[in-house]
């Protein structure tokens, strides 16, 4: 085992270096086949079932390009502003290991088939910082290794190792950013907020189905740091396995650190490959190399060059939905949103929530008051994200017109969310199985209201005599006779009724 | 020997499909001569007795049935190069490191074979992974040219070429990437074909350089190639190299080619390909052979192409640095050879000690050059210079079929060479493929037909013409046209000559 790593103190890294950030996003596009090949492109799945000669790279296989993957790569280029090529080839990237069927990943090097974009990210407090991008360019993934024995499950130490190929030739897109400089202090919030936007504007366009849990959205993140009057990047490190947002934002603020505290002692950062490892969020050494990884790159000579026509560009873009970004800006209108109010929404995650529940017929205030309070608390407390909690947008509507209807109380209205989140059934089936229904049956009403005012016959008398407000010891008593569900406006009427009667 | 295996694929065809003769007798017979001559040619690797048999009766079938044969070639029985895959069938590539890979598809070209009603007879011998213009490079020891033994069938398919020049099949396949084709046609007295590249699919040929590798059939005569060349083109979806264009008529101008002269038709003789390097014998045939084609009232003229000299240099560096990774996919992992796989070693290990092992000295040897020509720092001046010369071959032949319709020279520098002559000396190997290369590079079509003996040593001779891409039919209607002339002048087809087999070897 290593030793733990000597790490520098946050605000002194800050005070000293200027963290330098490049951002590598790999993306598996939710196309109906493989990328090369008419395999079903499907997560999970027995091992080995969703293979074919050309993806299991068999002596003279050959792959062909999957049209609608060139078409979700310009999509997600055009969405990132970039340039989309006029011409561009694939290309091998040459090395070996077991994973990798043919050990060389059809790829692209030189010539990439969107490239020079941006993408405007905001930050919690509502900055918001321009990262560039430098490509988005098209490649096949690799198959998935499985390491028995030994402790870290990766290959070193295992014993023996097991192949899945069904992901190989699964198509995938890979962002690459220019370096992010001059975020200082932000820069791991920059980070996990430049993910986030990449993964809803991904989510927006459809083309991936964006789980960073099953590895369809996959970061690696390179990181240096450069001394205050320095006028050159420093060395950098690219960590990987960081599946989730707060890792993103984890891996960079250690990576800092650790770096920080041995540029300090006046050590120098070794170029290599680190694994984030989620349970403390510290990275650790991948296997040194001894020499850069020469990877051969030359153009694929199996595959015709891609030469999208402008026409068919210029449709694509035309076709592209709202942005995100645009639909914010459209929402925080339409719902009539305080700038905070609409951080509020974006800081949980809540706005597809809050939208699906007022497409399902709740009012926008009502909805984000649901999500941006009850069950962004609940999220909280389990430590998930908001999407995450077992509730959907509907069931959330439907408690609200369970509410608006007089059938629940709001504090009713919050049991059965707590019963749907404990896998109840539907609210109307948790109202049913807890009786959590407000009583509106004015005979069952009645029947309690007479009782009430026969057994306090002095109040129904004061009642009478004109002393309304009496009225509000009978509302207790039937209340507690209906153990609260009862509508204590009708209530009140009723007993105004029998008394005057 | 049955007269049967005399018989060119279309006669074959005609009596098989007329019922003189069934499809059975006709792969019995030839199954009969391999058992006989093939210890002393060894042209097969495989012999699919079964299978073979299995089609042929298929056929007759189909035929009793009152069915109309699946092609003009159903019945005939062929020899297929074993690069190219073969359901449930062994397919070795000449390598050990695929000994015992019985692979899980048919090949484009094998199923359209089987589609078409041909006798798959086995898998012939070749260089490892068809590096080579010997067959001396086969894992499983070398072809022997049936002309004389002690001389090398060429390569890479001098299995494929052999096989038919022993009336072991009539019909191969054979594949070219330098001339892997045309040249084992000269050596052997038979006509091979290398078509336009991307006219016949790429799906299922275990690739050595895939843009530079092209099937083709291997014939005895001009028409039987012919007639095998329409059944294995066109276009197909699992290729994305292969063309969308309708199949040249390749058999319609062999036809007419044999029953015409070449009137009107421009033919050049490429200037750069002669003298100093090529046998007198050589040079004797083919002065003889364009003669022959001004006999037939071709009009014939001197061109030159500058850049073909710089072919061959070129060549060894596109095709080398295309196999390095095309052969990266033989690692022990997934199938073939494995060795070390005792649980001392790492996958890296067993990858690495699998490869030493399972390579030959000439598949090492392109990988090496390969790997470093493609390395950081070098590519551009190997690798990228290679491609520039690439795109200045193409324009010589541009620039050259501005004038003529067809370019012509020897399909090689000299007769076919003593075994273990050249194994020594990579360099006077590759030379065997100097004037092929240039159509492989510009991915033209190509074609090499008999032209007689060397007055040196006895041995055939190949006459190479060359064609703009996707005008193959210019081939045939040329080579047909010359055929028959030089056929008509020496009393019959230059490989009846060949002598009779079972000597020792």
């Amino acid at each position: 085992m290593t030793a733990v790593a000597e790490l520098m103190d946050y605000a002194e890294v800050i005070e000293r270096f200027d963290p330098v950030l490049g951002l590598e996003v790999h993306v598996e596009l939710n196309t109906k086949t493989k990328m090369f090949c008419g395999c079903a492109n499907e997560f999970g799945g027995e091992p080995n079932t969703k293979t074919c000669p050309t993806c299991l790279g068999l002596p003279g296989s050959l792959p062909v390009v999957n049209g609608k993957a060139v078409e979700g790569a310009i999509r997600i280029g055009l969405s990132l502003n970039c340039e989309i090529a006029q011409w561009c080839r694939f290309a091998r990237k040459n090395y070996f290991y077991p994973d990798m069927p043919k050990n060389f990943q059809t790829s692209q090097y030189d010539e990439p088939i969107a490239f020079d974009g941006y993408l405007d990210v905001t930050l919690d407090d509502g900055e918001v910082v321009r990262v560039e991008i430098e490509r988005a360019h098209m490649e096949e993934d690799t198959g998935k290794s499985l390491h028995v024995g030994g402790a870290t499950g990766r290959i070193h130490g295992a014993e023996h190792s097991l192949l899945d190929y069904n992901r190989a030739g699964v198509p995938l897109i890979e962002i690459v950013t220019k370096p992010i400089t001059g975020t200082g202090a932000r820069a791991p919030e920059v980070a996990r907020a430049y993910v986030t936007a990449l993964r809803d504007l991904l989510r927006a366009i459809g083309v991936s189905d964006v789980r960073m849990d099953q590895g369809s959205v996959r970061c690696d993140a390179n990181i240096s740091l450069m001394a205050k009057d320095a006028e050159e990047f420093g060395t950098r490190t690219e960590t990987k396995n960081v599946n989730s947002l707060r890792s993103v934002e984890r891996a960079v603020r250690y990576e800092m650190t650790r770096q920080a505290a041995i540029l300090a002692d006046g050590g120098s950062i070794r170029q290599e490959t680190r694994h984030f490892q989620e349970a403390d969020g510290t990275t650790a050494a991948g296997r040194a190399k001894e020499t850069a990884e020469d990877y051969r790159y030359f153009p694929e000579p199996d595959l015709v060059p891609i030469a999208p026509s402008r026409e068919w560009v210029e449709q694509l873009r035309a076709t592209l939905p709202e942005m995100p970004w645009e639909r914010r800006k459209r929402i925080q209108q339409e719902w009539k949103l305080s700038d905070e109010a609409l951080r509020d929404l974006l800081n949980v995650g809540a706005v597809d929530l809050v939208a699906a529940t007022v497409e399902a017929g709740a009012t926008p205030d009502e909805a984000r008051g649901w999500w941006v309070n009850t069950l962004a608390q609940e999220a909280n407390a389990r430590e998930v994200e908001l999407a995450e909690l077992p509730i959907t947008p509907a069931q959330v509507a439907e408690v609200i017109t369970l509410v608006t209807s007089g059938e629940l109380t709001n504090k009713l209205a919050k049991e059965v969310v707590q019963g749907v989140l404990a896998g109840e059934g539907s609210p109307r089936e948790v109202v049913e199985k807890r009786g959590l229904k407000v009583v509106s049956d004015d005979s069952a009403l009645l029947a309690a209201v007479d009782e009430a005012l026969a057994a306090q016959p002095d109040i129904a008398d004061k009642i009478r005599g004109g002393k309304v407000a009496a009225a509000g010891a009978i509302v207790g008593a039937v209340m507690k006779a209906t153990k609260g569900q009862a509508d204590a406006k009708r209530v009140r009427e009723l007993i105004i009724e029998r008394v005057g009667s | 020997m049955s007269e049967l295996v005399k018989l060119t694929a279309a006669e074959l065809a005609a009596k098989i499909h007329a019922r003189e003769v069934s499809a059975v007798e006709v792969a019995q017979a030839h199954l009969d001569r391999i058992a006989a001559v093939d210890d002393h040619v060894h042209a097969f690797l495989h012999v699919d007795t079964e299978g073979a048999l299995g089609a042929a009766k298929a056929v007759d079938e189909k035929l009793a049935a009152g069915e109309q044969p699946a092609s003009p070639l159903a019945g005939v029985p062929l020899a297929l190069k074993d690069v190219l895959t073969t359901e449930g069938v062994p397919t070795t590539c000449g390598s050990r490191t695929l000994e015992g890979w019985i692979p899980p598809y048919d090949a484009t070209v094998t199923r359209k074979l089987r589609e078409a009603g041909v006798v798959i007879l086995g898998k012939t011998n070749m260089d490892e992974f068809a590096m080579g213009s010997s067959t001396e490079n086969s894992a499983f020891g070398p072809t022997h040219n049936p002309w004389d033994h002690a001389r090398i069938p060429g390569g890479s398919g001098g299995g494929s070429s052999a096989s038919i020049a022993a009336f072991e099949a009539a019909l191969a396949i054979g594949t070219d990437t330098g001339g892997s084709i045309r040249q084992p046609g000269s050596v052997t007295g038979t006509v091979g074909v290398k078509p336009t590249y991307g006219g016949v699919s790429r799906y299922g040929l275990v690739a050595f350089s895939s843009s530079l590798d092209q099937a083709g059939p291997c014939a005895r005569t001009v028409l039987d190639a012919a007639l095998l060349h329409e059944v294995i083109a066109g276009y197909d979806v699992m290729d994305s190299t292969s063309i969308d264009a309708p199949v040249p008529p390749v058999v319609a101008a062999a036809r007419e080619g044999a029953n015409a002269d070449l009137k009107g038709v421009r033919v050049g003789v490429v200037k750069e390909f002669g003298g100093d390097g090529y046998q007198p014998g050589v040079l004797r045939s083919f002065e003889a052979a364009v003669e022959q084609l001004r006999a037939l009232g071709a009009e014939v003229v001197e061109v030159s192409c500058p850049h073909f000299t710089y072919a061959l240099p070129a060549y060894y560096l596109i095709a080398p640095s295309e196999a390095s990774s095309n052969l990266a996919r033989f690692d022990a992992m997934r199938y073939g050879l494995r060795v070390a796989d005792d649980g001392s070693h790492s996958a890296e290990e067993v990858m690495s000690l699998t490869r030493e092992k399972g390579f030959g000295a000439e598949v090492k040897r392109r990988i090496m050059l390969g790997t470093y020509a493609l390395s950081s720092g070098y590519y551009d001046a190997y690798y990228g210079s290679a491609q520039k010369v690439r795109t200045l071959i193409t324009r010589d032949f541009t620039t050259a079929f501005e004038k003529v319709d067809v370019l012509v020279s020897p399909t090689t520098p000299t007769t076919a060479f003593k075994l273990g002559e050249r194994v020594d000396d990579p360099m006077a190997m590759y030379l065997a493929d100097l004037c092929t290369i240039p159509s492989n590079l510009a991915g033209n079509a190509a074609m090499s037909v008999p032209s007689g003996l060397s007055g040196d040593d006895g041995l055939p001779v190949g006459l190479q013409i060359m064609a703009p891409a996707l005008a193959d039919d210019r081939l045939y209607r040329v080579g047909a046209a010359y055929e028959a002339a030089r056929d008509a002048a020496a009393g019959g087809p230059l490989v009846h000559q060949v002598p009779e087999l079972g000597g020792t070897k």
